[in-house]
């Protein structure tokens, strides 16, 4: 008796240990492989060019076949307030009459380099393609909803008005990049405000505005590094907190995660571990008592 | 075994004014799901983009199984422990579980908005994404379900060894004994997955992490709802002795569920203690305590309502007070729940623009469900044989506000 309750109290030990010291020891963040793979794709929205003419919004409501959402909005077309079932892309605006601040914002699903959503998905309807493009594919997807509860930026929407409802999100325009066209809010935008290449070029166009005229800018790239780096990168005047996207450090979302459920199960060694514990136990104390006639037999 | 340790049906007609009432709701629930599922999710919930899980994830799913964690609190101490004197508790607790986790995966299937695709989920095993928290849940919540069932067979056959239908009779007999070979290697599972899952219930909103608000945002989550599943499958279990006390005018286990509240209040102890810890040592929370705001004022609820329960059991005389035991275990159930509720809708903060709060048809629903619950527990444990014990005699029954004690252990 006194050596089952001893594994007993070793098992659970072994599980609070576990999760403490993976506070401590940082799992390798598969996501940096990806971040440095030269081929990856993605964005870059530089606030500081958008006139606010929400040109994108229409064409990518129109790439993406989604009629545009005019009800949110007291029915002038392509103003919703915010990323929903009919809208994966929006202009919001940010203005502050104190400072006289003033910015607009492109939102749209960041194709996180490690991403939440992904993590998240039982089935994997959630994808991160080799070329960085993070994709939705309903046949493999019950509604849960957990990427929306994972993803940090608020991205994923549910079509919460259908019976039949998918998961909408940017996915980069991913049947116009199979045509060999390039996004179709990048491709209408007359400012050049958001452009669409390869993550590496962005980054050094975007190091580039930064230097030559660095008064425009708020001296950082987002995206570079946040929530363990994002195709999607902006450059912006006003504090990108501000602009809707907070400073979640360096680590990709998923990490913590990861690693407290990677001491927890130790690759899936513990489980099997401790079921062989516990049926070993259960049967030794069953034929004890069976040997002094003191349990009865039914459970 | 001795005659009173002998599970027997308590009998007595079922369809009782309480049982009907009880079923109306469910019925009305059973409505107000079909129509669910014919207007959306988006027309019957309060449900939105912020919150995509409400009441039907946080409490049939979440708290509800960890309700329902009495019959693996209870088979830890009776079969990896070897505390053969709870024996007679195992099987009510059982019936709870089976119960619990299966109004759990039928709240799943009602919430979920592809409820049509769930049969992939145990089956495409070739796209099992390793890493989803979620599909460890899941799979574990499914099974542990089958399990449940499968552990209270016994009950079910031992009925229909004594049926009036010959073939029924010859079934059961033939194969209760190889159940009962075979019952060691389901119970192992029966304690495996739930001290998984329980525990995964936690990591789940550690994805949620930046959103999440930093007093109950720690990576010992896991652990955390691993101890308090276990501290309220106990206290789920005194309750449901108590009640069935009272109730069917059977003779309360004073002395066995005060032995119980003794372990229940040192999980809980310790629980109180790692959660306390983990708010000091993570120093800038001190602050964030005594800031009393909404999250602040939560966490004070919370640790209130869980230090109760080890105040009212501190000593053995009030142990054995069967009015402080139920209310103890009370407390210990609303602070179990309420850390549930603010893990998973309080903590987790999608932003400013979003609220939830639960709609009508969200409630009616999750009430029918638990009504249901509860018919269903009466309704088994009058036909088969779960309750051990003294059959209730006149006198007993007529003390049915009164109390009866069964001292004796
Ligand atoms: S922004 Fe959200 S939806 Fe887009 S890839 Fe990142 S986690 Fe997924
Ligand atoms: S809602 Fe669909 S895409 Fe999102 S996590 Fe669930 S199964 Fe995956
Ligand atoms: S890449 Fe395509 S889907 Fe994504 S925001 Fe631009 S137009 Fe919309």
């Amino acid at each position: 008796m006194g050596i089952s309750r001893r594994s007993l109290f070793k098992v659970v030990a072994a599980a609070g240990a576990g999760s403490a010291a993976s506070a401590l020891a940082p799992l390798k963040a598969r996501a940096d492989q990806a971040a440095t793979s030269d081929e990856t794709i993605g964005m870059l929205y530089d606030s500081t060019k958008c006139t606010g003419c929400k040109a994108c919004m229409a064409a990518c409501n129109q790439a993406n076949g989604i009629s545009p959402d005019t009800e949110t909005s007291g029915g002038r077309a392509h103003m919703p307030v915010d990323l929903n079932e009919h809208t994966l892309n929006i202009i919001k605006v940010y203005q502050d009459s104190s400072t006289g601040d003033h910015a607009y914002i492109k939102r749209q699903c960041m194709h996180c380099v490690d991403p939440a959503c992904v993590t998240a998905c039982m089935l994997g309807a959630m994808k991160k393609r080799s070329d960085g493009v993070v994709t939705y594919d309903p046949s493999l997807c019950i509604g849960c909803r957990y990427c929306e509860m994972g993803c940090p930026f608020n991205v994923p929407k549910f079509e919460w008005s259908k019976t039949a409802p998918k998961i909408v999100k940017c996915q980069l325009c991913r049947d116009r990049l199979a045509l060999g066209k390039q996004p179709a809010c990048t491709e209408v935008c007359p400012a050049g405000a958001v452009i669409f290449g390869k993550r590496k070029d962005l980054l050094v166009e975007a190091h580039n505005r930064l230097d030559s005229n660095p008064g425009r800018y708020l001296p950082k790239v987002y995206g570079e590094h946040d929530a363990g780096g994002t195709q999607v990168l902006y450059l912006a005047c006003v504090g990108f907190d501000k602009l809707g996207l907070p400073s979640y450090g360096n680590q990709p979302v998923p990490h913590t995660v990861d690693a407290v459920q990677h001491a927890i199960y130790q690759g899936f060694v513990a489980p099997v571990a401790l079921y062989g514990v516990l049926a070993g136990v259960i049967w030794r104390n069953r034929k004890r008592a069976g040997e002094t006639g003191e349990q009865s037999e039914q459970p | 075994m001795n005659a009173q340790e002998q599970a027997r049906p308590v009998g007595g007609r079922i369809l009782t004014p309480p049982f009907l009432a009880l079923t109306a709701l469910a019925a009305l629930s059973a409505v107000l799901i079909l129509w669910r599922f014919v207007a959306g999710l988006g027309a019957s919930t309060a449900l939105n983009d912020g919150y995509p899980w409400g009441l039907w994830i946080a409490f049939d799913v979440v708290t509800g199984t960890a309700l329902a964690c009495g019959g693996y609190a209870v088979a830890l101490l009776v079969y990896v422990l070897n505390r053969g004197r709870y024996h007679t508790l195992v099987r009510p607790a059982l019936v709870t579980s089976a119960l619990g986790y299966s109004i759990a995966g039928l709240s799943v299937a009602i919430d979920v908005g592809r409820p049509w695709l769930i049969w992939k989920v145990p089956l495409f095993f070739w796209h099992w994404n390793h890493r989803s928290v979620l599909l460890e849940v899941a799979m574990c919540i499914m099974l542990y379900t089958l399990v449940a069932w499968i552990e209270l067979s016994p009950a079910f056959l031992e009925r229909g060894e004594t049926s009036s239908n010959p073939k029924v009779r010859s079934f059961s007999r033939k194969v209760l004994p190889a159940v009962r070979r075979g019952l060691p290697f389901f119970i192992a599972f029966g304690l495996l997955l739930p001290t998984m899952h329980q525990s995964s219930l936690g990591s789940l909103l550690l994805l949620s992490g930046p959103r999440l608000n930093a007093l109950w945002n720690t990576p010992l989550l896991p652990l955390l709802f691993l101890l308090s599943c276990l501290a309220m499958g106990y206290g789920a279990v005194i309750i449901e002795s108590t009640l069935s006390s009272r109730f069917l005018g059977r003779p309360l286990e004073l002395m066995m569920l005060s032995r119980l509240s003794r372990v229940m209040a040192w999980i809980l102890s310790v629980y109180l203690a790692i959660r306390i810890c983990d708010l000091f040592v993570r120093n800038s929370l001190l602050a964030a305590l005594f800031r009393f705001d909404l999250f602040s004022i939560m966490t004070w609820v919370e640790l209130a309502l869980l230090a109760g329960p080890i105040v009212l059991l501190a000593s053995s005389e009030r142990r054995r007070d069967p009015g402080n035991l139920f209310l103890a275990a009370m407390l210990l159930l609303l602070g179990g729940a309420l850390y549930r509720f603010d893990v998973y809708l309080v903590a987790f903060q999608p932003g400013p623009q979003w609220s939830y709060f639960p709609s009508v048809t969200e409630i009616l629903i999750t009430t029918g469900l638990v009504a249901g619950e509860i018919a269903a527990y009466i309704a088994l444990i009058k036909l088969f044989p779960i309750l051990s014990g003294r059959k209730p005699t006149a006198p007993a029954r007529a003390a049915v506000l009164g109390r009866s004690y069964m001292t004796a252990d």
